[in-house]
């Protein structure tokens, strides 16, 4: 057991941290507003080659795990950044995943000349909701049927203005749209796309809440009310003492389940669907309080809580609520129980 | 990182499972259930003849010498059992204080008696008047010939009725600030002037008040400096993280599991099917998955982490408020037949449910409250004043 990041990770941490300070304050975030895309933070994760590590070495990346691409998206989360990087991630390892028919394809999003996303619930009666990127991106990976397809969004995609200022889109899907690979193995590689966005979206809530648990904490700090520090009084201090072990306990969780994506996959999706519920409910309680904290001011769009607030209640809706996570932690793990008692 | 606690952790949990499945009977649980004495002697020789007990003790004082990580297999299978650890735990963390702390003389009658199993030491801080704050206890302790007189009452001496002795936290000198006129004691039960009344809880669980009336003392029972017990305190429970409830968890959720895929619905569904009972299950898994994790963070960080302290308020907090909310929530989905109490021949999984639902309220009361455990993490670990 040991649940500190290796030095080569820390090296990672702090090379995102440095890259996100610069080009995610709260300004920019701000300003990136209502679409929530910032070219220049996108081009200089880029040129950071964060598209690059997600991908195998074999496709043209640098292979790194699922844990080192946990601890880039907390630290996006930290900032609300406005940038895709998730979806792509995802995209990215998907195509890698497919071979010779998509190597094109990817040698285009290593570049950065096509910027494709994922639409994480599988198309339904030709349309594919609230696509995740889908607004800022050239092509979106959609499950149809059972087969993967491509689909071109220009004039098929529509940009819709939403809580967390994401830039989502509705997408349409056609019979024409080009087959990237299908039958029961497309259908397992898109199952494996999903839960790999559901642990780094995890993460990035992750780092959101951490960093909206800090901006509470700060303000309660230096705030006065009745000659006393904020601080001091029990009904402040103790939601934020239950909001500090949810955090913690996240991120553990988080990092468990991204390192189960190599070191127990058999657990991987389970642990991936526990990440995104709990995630999403730290993340939505942290923000919750934080804000509440600031009295009217937090209400005020001039304080960046506010951003915090919104995207808690939106990155991980996008997929799926809460409930729908735990209820699918719930339906594999009585699965497993079944074909084990029948096993044994 | 690595998630895995390891192959000696590993070993020693398979080990403690093998001990549990020929030791640990049901008629042992039932009975521990029945009379509300969390304890049975012949399980704690067995433990010592199996020489799992004393695990975390270093070997020159006679222990394991295991570190936390490689005890988190134990912990965690006796917490899953339920074992009767209840006395076991309280009798040797004070001797672990008597082994680093006492005289040649305290640490020859009880130590090696300790490490047989074969005694049992309460806990005497709390009060009738101060609960969560121990330093405020009022007990007297005073100067007789070549020992001490005390005079006071103690609350919920838990196992005092088959106690060998209690480890009090006495006032000896009422003049100085609450911390600094304290001293502990080992007090023998079995002695004139010592009442144990019995104080039953809504769990089951039998505890006590205990009198203390001109009950000598011999100043060679006297743990640690006169005045110093605050320190003796601190050394006792320095090593001890605040630790997680994860048995209850798991048990209510097995319970409740079972339950769901057994029980029809008016329609003749099974229960199992109904979307708010999954998302009622899978949120216990991913509550008991979190508390694991809080637990063993806490404990392989080591006593040296700075944190460490509001790291083990971290997962007592987490554990037992979600276990609280598992056990009502429980309860509400199951209906009317979750009324049906354990020891009644209708109840469902062993009354596991209802019994839950009495249980769980304990565990955010004892062992620290959980205000005590956001007080310490508001303030060790968020930096935030000391909280009123």
């Amino acid at each position: 057991m040991d649940v500190n990041p290796s030095a080569e990770q820390r090296q990672l941490l702090a090379a995102f941290a440095a890259l996100y300070a610069a080009g995610a304050p709260p300004e920019v975030v701000r300003e990136a507003e209502p679409l929530g895309h910032s070219p220049q933070l996108w081009q200089s994760l880029l040129d950071t080659d964060a598209l690059g590590m997600a991908v195998p070495e074999h496709a043209g990346g640098h292979g790194a795990t699922l844990l080192d691409l946990a601890l880039v998206a907390e630290q996006h989360g930290r900032h609300v950044a406005p940038a895709p990087l998730v979806e792509a991630q995802v995209a990215a390892r998907l195509l890698a995943t497919l071979g010779e028919s998509a190597a094109d394809l990817v040698s285009d999003v290593l570049t950065g000349r096509r910027l494709v996303t994922l639409a994480v619930r599988p198309a339904r009666a030709g349309h594919a909701e609230l696509v995740p990127a889908g607004a800022v991106a050239d092509a979106v990976v959609a499950l149809r049927g059972e087969a993967l397809v491509l689909v071109p969004t220009a004039g098929r995609a529509s940009a819709v203005t939403t809580l967390g200022s994401q830039p989502l889109a509705d997408v349409t899907i056609t019979d024409d749209d080009e087959v990237l690979a299908a039958g029961p193995a497309a259908v397992a590689a898109f199952s494996h796309a999903v839960d790999e966005w559901r642990v780094l979206t995890a993460a990035a809530l992750t780092g959101l809440a951490a960093r909206a648990l800090e901006i509470g904490v700060a303000y309660v700090l230096e705030r006065k009310a009745f000659d006393r520090t904020l601080g001091s009084f029990q009904g402040v201090a103790h939601p934020l003492a239950d909001r500090a072990s949810e955090v913690d306990g996240c991120e553990l969780l988080v990092h468990e389940a991204a390192w189960a994506d190599d070191e127990d996959p058999a657990r991987f999706p389970e642990l991936a669907a526990m990440a995104l519920g709990f995630a999403a409910e730290t993340a939505r309680d942290t923000s919750y309080y934080a804000l509440h904290f600031h009295g009217g001011y937090g209400f005020m769009l001039e304080y960046p809580i506010q951003l915090y607030f919104r995207r808690a209640r939106s990155w991980g809706a996008v997929l799926e609520s809460p409930q729908a996570s735990f209820r699918r932690v719930a339906d594999l793990r009585m699965a497993s129980e079944s074909r084990m008692s029948e096993a044994g | 990182m690595d998630f895995r606690l390891g192959q000696k952790s590993d070993a020693l949990r398979a080990r403690t499972a093998a001990f549990l499945d020929e030791v640990l009977t049901e008629e042992m649980l039932e009975r521990c259930y029945r009379t509300g004495t969390n304890h049975d002697s012949d399980f704690a020789k067995a433990l010592a003849a199996e020489g799992l007990l004393a695990l975390d003790w270093s070997p020159e004082l006679g222990g394991g010498g295991r570190d936390g990580a490689e005890l988190l297999g134990y912990r965690e299978e006796m917490q899953r059992r339920n074992a009767p650890v209840y006395a076991i735990g309280t009798t040797m963390t004070v001797s672990h204080v008597i082994a680093l702390m006492g005289t040649t003389e305290q640490r020859d009658e009880i130590v090696p008696k300790a490490l047989r199993g074969e005694i049992v030491i309460a806990l005497g801080f709390t009060e009738p008047e101060n609960g969560s704050d121990a330093a405020a206890a009022a007990t007297r302790a005073e100067r007789s010939g070549d020992g001490w007189r005390i005079n006071g009452s103690k609350m919920f001496t838990t196992n005092a009725q088959i106690a060998d002795y209690v480890f009090m936290l006495a006032r000896t000198n009422p003049e100085v600030s609450k911390h600094r006129g304290l001293t502990t004691f080992l007090v023998p039960l079995d002695q004139p002037g010592v009442e144990v009344q019995e104080v039953r809880t809504m769990s089951g669980e039998r505890t006590n008040i205990t009198f203390y009336n001109d009950v000598f003392v011999s100043d060679a029972w006297r743990i640690g400096d006169v005045d110093g017990g605050w320190n003796v305190m601190g050394a006792a429970f320095m090593h001890e993280h605040t630790a997680a409830f994860v048995g209850e968890q798991i048990r209510l959720v097995d319970a409740f599991t079972a339950w769901a895929r057994e029980a029809r619905s008016e329609d003749e569904r099974p229960r199992a099917e109904d979307p708010a009972i999954r998302e009622r299950i899978g949120r216990s898994h991913t509550e008991i998955e979190v508390s694991l994790l809080l637990q063993r963070r806490a404990v392989t960080r080591g006593v040296d982490d700075l944190d460490a302290h509001g790291r083990g308020s971290m997962a007592k907090l987490f554990s037992t408020e979600r276990l609280e909310l598992q056990a009502d929530q429980t309860l509400e989905l199951v209906g009317p037949d979750g009324l049906r109490a354990w020891g009644d021949p209708t109840t469902l999984q062993d009354g596991e449910i209802e019994h839950a639902v009495r249980n769980a309220k304990g565990t955010t009361i004892y062992a620290g409250t959980s205000e005590i455990q956001r007080n310490i993490i508001a303030q060790h670990v968020l930096g935030l004043p000391r909280p009123y």
